[in-house]
């Protein structure tokens, strides 16, 4: 790295675990958790849509809360727990969003719809019932350009309406 | 070889059933594979600098510390990538006068918009070409940019390209009838100003590619989130001087086209003339700022309208007067002047009048390019015609849903042309506006409205009757010599144990068509949807096609997939027969099974059939000729387009003191030919209208005097989101295509273009009792309470 660039070549070693599995890795100091997922760990399930915080596509948990991938530094997620849609998937986490999810047909492209899921699994476990608008106003951070959010909404009201599914 | 298939195959289930698509439970784990996902040996990375400046001469170019920069491998700046790639010229050779300048992949001496690509970098990662960029320096002289249309054609402009002597791409009117009179004579004359600002589409995947060209084999395989394969095929071939057949373009799942991935990018072609130099693989990825401002943008209409009406409340004459800005240079292809020409076509279509006059002005501005997004001009139609009668409704005190009825084109009409040129053979509009009236409860939303308007509520409804014109066929794009192919093609293939593989040129970006085509497979050979496997995006290995746009997938995909099915289904008939030693019309398939058609009883599965057809040969006839595949391809050689229909009614409140509007309900019934896959139609159609209110409330690119678009971040351009949105209700109607064996129309448009007019007119059904009028899209707070305070200030509202 050129001594112009001295933020390009600062490193920071971290150690986390991602879905599970403990990661120890030197990352570089600007990297983004969402490209540090995408790149070095190829966890492509987490997309980039607008890397200024606004879309929600990159949408991960840590410890456990939502956060904005593109926003998040690779750097912060240190002695942290990470999840991703793909962890999520292979832990059965999201099994009755993602069949309420497949049977409305609440995704199209798919490029919104990890977020979309890890938004919804956080509004299922605040555990309380909420109307459709409540719904609406909650995934009110997450971009979708296909479905028009109806089918969204109905999946997740479904899965609500399913006591001790989902969480 | 006979076809033994019964005449109705194709509409038996799982037709007809809302089958999910076999590719949401990938997405819905995180399997989604779009490029930003792929990567290949070797891959380099390519970043932009773009133009600051709308119109700017380059002075110098220094590109030595970007050069010396760390994983930098080449800097590229436009004039050495001219040399290896042609420029791009949209014009439309069937439309005498239509022109536009040669436009250079990346600028070259001068940048005419904001967001053109002039210098490109590629490096080992993405990280290091965007440090790089930085470094680029580039010396401009500014130059005056022209914004507006009415601007760049006044006569004393100076013109963008010289080369073109002014700055009009395109100027069309239509004239039939007699217009004149029929003014003269109306009993009520409306007249309306509307501003169609400018949008952008704004997928929410990023455009992107990775170009892979092979020195050894000298062939070039692009990875592409791209709409249409074939014609890329095609633009690469000939842009970058490589054979056909050696250029190879797949699209991987595509996070959303909605017609901006359809057109043609320069910098999509310079990474593939980069990756050429350099042997390497070359991936760009567009970040959302760069999204903004060159993704092409849509609508920037300013439209001029009035309607004529006998006392009995007949429409006699329309007169549409459009003028757009359409960018800087013409799109490729797709052409800039596709949304003007369907405005002035389509303006009142659903509707009986014998006059009319016309015209669309096209100018060249100092702003990015105008290209296909969801709708083109059909959206700008409806609102036109719907917000004229419902104002010539209120004049004359009918009711607007009784003054459609008075006014709709019926059987008696439908068999000549509109005045705007249209067809309307098989349109349902009767229909559908019952079906609406009953599923809004339409009476029943009036009576609240005028309730709630003795406590100070302020409740709109509005209702938009309006067209869909898909699956545009060789009349519209043959004579504009675009190479644009309408036909789409299938093959099927029976595996030897008994399922089947389908390749079709379709692509889906989430439409559904993928499952509406295996559906229509599995129902021809009587198969479960789950034994046929859907391949698609790879203009290599498909029969040659279009792709997806003018919501074509269904109409022309499922009539090529469904003869393709039909043909493999007389194939394997035949074997069967020859098999069980009975003639091939005594059979038929069910359930992976064929069986005695009138008994129903098992003759032999398919699976044994496969396992004959494939590996037992030996104990067929010498002379029987085994084809367990079967390609099509479907076009419909004198087809303009296909008519679909719809009618929508909107619900919203205005609130007079903060200027906000809130859509309460919207309820749709569309008509789009046979239905395959009802849940997918329903959800085609709920995400068409969510565009369709985000360009009537909220979306507009903003640019300054300058030429500037200053609010191009996802911040400050708004788009919907769940809470602004009002649930959606769906209806259909089916009036089969009847040039097709399969019937379906299209349906991917239908939702925008209909709930643009009806929010339009609802929003200004809702501020009747002020006097104020909506004209300027968005409807912000801003411009309603300007709206309102205008017309209490007694002056009609002008913005």
């Amino acid at each position: 790295m050129t001594p112009r660039d001295p933020e390009a070549g600062f490193t920071v070693e971290i150690d986390c675990t991602v879905n599970g599995v403990r990661v120890r890795r030197a990352v570089p100091a600007r990297q983004h958790l969402v490209d540090f997922l995408r790149d070095e760990l190829e966890l492509t399930g987490s997309h980039l849509g607008c890397e200024h915080g606004v879309c929600g596509a990159c949408s991960v948990l840590l410890d456990g809360v939502v956060v904005r991938g593109c926003l998040t530094l690779a750097a912060q997620a240190h002695g942290k727990r990470v999840d991703t849609v793909e962890g999520l998937s292979d832990s059965g986490a999201l099994d009755a969003l993602q069949a309420a999810f497949a049977r409305h047909n609440a995704a199209q492209c798919g490029y919104c719809t990890p977020g979309m899921l890890l938004t919804a699994h956080e509004l299922l476990g605040a555990g309380r019932p909420m109307s459709r608008a409540a719904i609406r106003e909650f995934m009110s951070g997450n971009f979708c350009r296909c479905t028009g959010y109806h089918a969204i909404v109905d999946a997740i009201a479904e899965v609500l309406e399913r006591p001790s599914s989902g969480s | 070889m006979s076809d033994g298939a019964p005449k109705d195959a194709a509409l038996r289930e799982p037709v007809g059933t809302d089958a999910p698509r076999r590719e949401i439970r990938r997405f819905l784990r995180g399997r989604g594979r779009y490029v930003a996902d792929i990567v290949l040996p070797r891959m380099l990375h390519a970043a932009f600098v773009r133009s600051p400046h709308a119109h700017a001469r380059i002075v110098s170019i220094d590109l030595a510390a970007a050069r010396a920069a760390p994983g930098v491998e080449r800097v590229f700046a436009g004039a050495e990538l001219a040399e290896i790639c042609a420029p791009l010229h949209g014009v439309a050779l069937h439309r005498p006068g239509h022109k536009s300048a040669l436009q250079p992949i990346m600028a070259v001496e001068r940048a005419v918009w904001q967001g053109q690509p002039v210098v490109a970098v590629v490096a080992r990662s993405r990280a290091e070409a965007e440090d790089a960029a930085e470094r680029v320096a580039i010396e401009w002289e500014r130059l005056p940019a022209l914004v507006e249309a009415a601007a760049a054609l006044a006569p004393a402009a100076p013109p963008i390209h010289p080369e073109l002597g002014d700055n009009l791409a395109f100027a069309f009117e239509i004239e039939a009838g007699d217009a004149d009179r029929a003014f003269q004579e109306a009993a009520v004359v409306v007249e309306q100003r509307f501003d169609f600002v400018r949008q952008t589409p704004m997928t929410l995947e990023p455009r992107g590619l990775i170009a892979d060209y092979d020195p050894g084999s000298e062939s070039l395989t692009v990875h592409h989130a791209h709409q249409s394969p074939f014609q890329m095929q095609d633009v690469f071939s000939r842009h970058l001087g490589l054979p056909e057949h050696k250029v190879r373009v797949i699209a991987p799942d595509v996070g959303g086209g909605f017609g901006m991935k359809l057109n043609v990018y320069g910098e999509e072609l310079a990474v593939c003339a980069m990756s050429k130099l350099m042997g390497r693989p070359v991936k760009y990825l567009a970040d959302r700022l760069e999204s903004f401002v060159s993704d092409s943008h849509a609508r920037d209409h300013r439209v001029t309208a009035r309607m004529a009406v006998s006392k009995e409340g007949r429409i006699t004459a329309m007169e549409v007067d459009d003028l757009a800005a359409v960018g800087a240079y013409g799109m490729p292809l797709r052409f800039n002047i596709a949304e003007g020409m369907m405005l002035i076509t389509m303006a009142g279509a659903p509707y009986a009048f014998p006059n009319y006059r016309a015209r669309t002005r096209n100018a060249y501005v100092n702003t990015n390019l105008i290209g296909m997004y969801r709708g083109v001009g059909i959206p700008l139609a409806c609102v036109v015609g719907e917000a004229l009668a419902d104002l010539a409704a209120e004049r004359l005190g009918i009711d607007p849903v009784e003054f459609r009825r008075r006014n709709y084109r019926r059987k008696e009409s439908l068999s000549g042309a509109t005045p705007g040129g249209v067809r309307l053979a098989g349109t349902s509009f009767d229909a559908c506006l019952e079906t609406l009236v009953r599923l809004m409860k339409y009476d029943e939303l009036r009576r609240t409205q005028a309730e709630a308007r003795r406590r100070g509520v302020y409740y709109g409804i509005g209702i938009a009757t309006f067209v869909e014109a898909t699956a545009y066929g060789p009349p519209y794009y043959g004579p504009s010599e675009a190479r644009i192919s309408t036909q789409d093609g299938c093959t099927v293939r029976l595996e030897p144990s008994g399922v089947v593989r389908c390749v079709t040129s379709i692509t889906d970006q989430g439409q559904g068509t993928l499952t509406g085509l295996a559906q229509i497979v599995a129902a021809t050979l009587g198969l479960a949807l789950e034994d046929v496997e859907m391949i698609a995006g790879d203009s290599a290995i498909s029969p040659y096609g279009g792709g997806a746009w003018a919501s074509r997938g269904m109409a022309i995909g499922g009539e090529a997939a469904l003869k393709a099915a039909q043909a493999l289904r007389a194939n394997i008939l035949d074997l069967a027969a020859t098999i069980a030693q009975t003639a091939p019309d005594r059979l038929d398939l069910r359930r992976g099974q064929i069986v005695n058609k009138d008994t129903g009883a098992a003759v032999i599965s398919l699976a044994d059939v496969g396992k004959i057809g494939y590996f037992r040969q030996d104990t067929l006839p010498r002379d029987f000729d085994v084809q367990l595949s079967a390609t099509r391809s479907f076009v419909d050689n004198g087809a303009m387009c296909y008519m679909a229909n719809g009618v929508q009614g909107s619900f919203v409140e205005v609130d007079p003191e903060s200027g906000f509007v809130k859509c309460l309900g919207q309820w749709a019934v569309d008509d789009c030919g046979r239905v395959i896959n009802p849940m997918q139609v329903t959800e085609q159609v709920r995400g068409g209208i969510v565009q369709g209110i985000g360009a009537v409330l909220f979306e507009e690119c903003i640019y300054d005097p300058q030429g500037n678009f200053v609010n191009a971040t996802m911040a400050d351009y708004l788009v919907p989101m769940a809470s602004e949105m009002p649930d959606i209700f769906v209806e259909h109607v089916e009036t089969p295509e009847r040039s097709t064996a399969l019937g379906a129309k299209g349906i991917g448009e239908a939702g925008l273009i209909g709930a643009m007019g009806a929010v339009w007119v609802a929003v200004n059904d809702a501020l009747k009792p002020f006097g104020a009028r909506m004209t300027t899209q968005p409807f912000t707070p801003e411009r309603v309470l300007e709206a309102i305070a205008a017309a209490r200030r007694g002056t009609r509202a002008g913005k």
